[in-house]
């Protein structure tokens, strides 16, 4: 069972939820950028949630299926068709052999996820599918989707019961971006932490799985740019010397000398998933518990989705 | 006095707890980091997901299901039982490099910093006796300790978008290896023609995290030939 990419999109790459164990050798773990509707998309289909899938960034492919399948989009909605009619989101959907999937443009976000029952079968490197772009590494090759690639599926062993009737799935609103304190919090005083929580940021061009880069307000540090260089947490909030902050994301440097004022939430960072150029938003502070318990909210939706899958 | 050598252990961020064994760079604190990676990595802590060692610290980083204040305990459990363990064995490199000559696009940058000339920063860089701190930031990165201090020159203030694999760069007091084509904001003084990372074998880094090493200055010739050597 396979299918064939008709027509590329603009950066279409292979993910699972990432790639573990390696950040020591500074290899960051990759992985799908909206890691909710990635678990989610393969639960609509009967997939573990770490199951293989394929993740569209801003104009999606065109994709031929050789052989029935069933499967489903999740994420951002895109313009989509099957053989030229309405095709759903959020949806596990059998799709006949010789059918032609065609995914446009974006509607709203940057991503969307195309799950198939039974997982993509691609090469595991260091227990992952994923691509990591920067290193060139995973998925096809290590490089993005194109035209006339071939991808079997479908030989997974351990699928589950997909969900009949997905409702509730989760709305992204990623107008605000909710952040506890980063390990250099202490190097920005008032004035320049109330503006950063005051102001607007801009997702600006130069974005993308490693980091975005925002533009807006100037940040700046009362003891330097430069830290004796440390780990890097994933949603990093970085300032460097021109004061415009880069957020660090799934494909992003191990470890990193520019002082961090602040940290994505793990419950939002889905949410950064969805950001694109141009797009407007502001951070929230929280503390650590509040973090914790939106991230224990995030992950019992998952189990009741689960639940309605046994 | 063993309270003095205890670390701090500092939420990163709701999924990450830093180690920390000090605010500076040097060999005593490296052999601290180095000796504890290795235990950690030895003796798996459950729940967390990857291991980035630095110069004075340690961050790991957890599942989506780990209880954050319940791996802080074990993080503090294991860094007790490391502190029975000795450091592992370090290997010796030598690493050819063609400094300036177009591939040394910062030199200019670093001589206004340091008040040397081109030759005295290469005849510095060359002379000294390094180690590998630890490898991050990309894939196979080492970070090198050991560069003489005069030679130290700031970061650039805006990153470049794109450095070329191979490269020798200066970033304050360290000095280090670009293995792929990455963005970066270092200052750019040569490049080796060897391989540091091959996408093959991700694992088998030909520089690791405890490594003593050594520049050897090449020629242009000289670069070619080794670079052809590459597969």
């Amino acid at each position: 069972m396979s299918l064939e990419i008709l027509r590329a999109g603009l950066q279409t790459t292979i993910q699972d939820l990432g790639r573990f164990g390696v950040a020591h050798l500074g290899i960051s773990a990759s992985g799908a950028s909206d890691n909710l509707a990635m678990r989610i998309g393969n639960l609509i289909v009967g997939n573990p949630e770490n199951t293989t899938a394929i993740e569209m960034t801003l104009t999606g492919d065109t994709v031929l299926f050789h052989s029935n399948a069933f499967i489903a989009l999740a994420g951002s909605k895109f313009k989509i068709d099957l053989d030229e009619k309405p095709f759903p989101f959020w949806s596990g959907t059998y799709i006949s052999a010789g059918q032609v999937l065609t995914i446009g443009p974006t509607l709203k976000g940057a991503r969307c996820y195309l799950c198939v029952r039974g997982g993509l079968q691609v090469k595991n490197i260091i227990n992952s599918t994923s691509t990591h772009l920067t290193s060139r590494m995973g998925g096809l090759n290590g490089s993005i989707l194109k035209k006339g690639d071939g991808i079997a599926f479908g030989n997974l062993d351990k699928v589950i019961q997909p969900i009949k009737n997905m409702e509730n799935y989760p709305y992204t609103d990623s107008t605000t971006i909710r952040v506890t304190k980063g390990l250099q919090w202490d190097w920005f005083d008032n004035q320049n932490r109330k503006l950063f929580f005051q102001k607007t940021y801009q997702v600006s061009t130069l974005s993308n799985r490693m980091g975005l880069r925002l533009s807006g307000e100037s940040i700046l540090s009362s003891k330097g740019n430069e830290i004796i260089t440390e780990g890097m947490p994933l949603g990093a909030i970085q300032i460097p010397g021109n004061g415009q902050p880069i957020l660090s994301f799934v494909e992003h440097q191990t470890t990193g000398g520019y002082p961090k004022l602040a940290n994505v939430i793990s419950a939002d960072l889905y949410k950064v998933g969805q950001l694109k150029p141009g797009d407007n938003f502001k951070f929230q502070l929280i503390d650590f518990p509040e973090a914790e318990k939106a991230r224990l909210e995030q992950e019992n939706y998952i189990l009741s989705l689960k639940a309605h899958c046994s | 006095m063993a309270l003095n050598h205890s670390p701090q252990f500092i939420l990163a961020s709701d999924r990450s707890i830093l180690v920390k064994f000090g605010s500076k760079i040097s060999e005593e604190i490296h052999q601290r980091v180095f000796a504890f990676t290795d235990f950690v990595l030895t003796n798996r802590i459950k729940s967390v997901v990857n291991i980035h060692p630095a110069y004075s610290s340690v961050l790991f980083t957890l599942d989506l299901n780990a209880d954050l204040n319940e791996i802080l305990s074990l993080i503090k459990i294991s860094w007790d039982a490391s502190t029975q363990t000795n450091i592992p064995d370090s290997r010796h490199v030598e690493i050819p490099v063609l400094y300036g000559d177009g591939f040394g696009e910062d030199m200019d940058r670093v001589s206004q910093h340091t008040g040397l000339n081109q030759s005295e920063i290469i005849q510095s860089h060359e002379g000294g006796s390094y180690k590998v701190y630890f490898t991050g930031f990309s894939p196979g990165f080492p970070y090198i300790g050991g560069m003489d201090p005069s030679l130290s020159t700031p970061r650039l203030t805006t990153p470049r978008k794109q450095v070329p694999a191979g490269t020798i760069g200066i970033a304050a007091e360290q000095t280090g290896i670009y293995p792929l084509s990455s963005p970066g904001g270092w200052n750019l003084i040569g490049q080796t023609p060897i391989k540091i990372f091959d996408w093959h074998h991700p694992t088998d880094l030909r520089l690791r995290m405890g490594d003593s090493i050594k520049f050897i200055s090449i020629t242009k010739e000289e670069f070619d030939q080794l670079k052809e050597n590459v597969t």
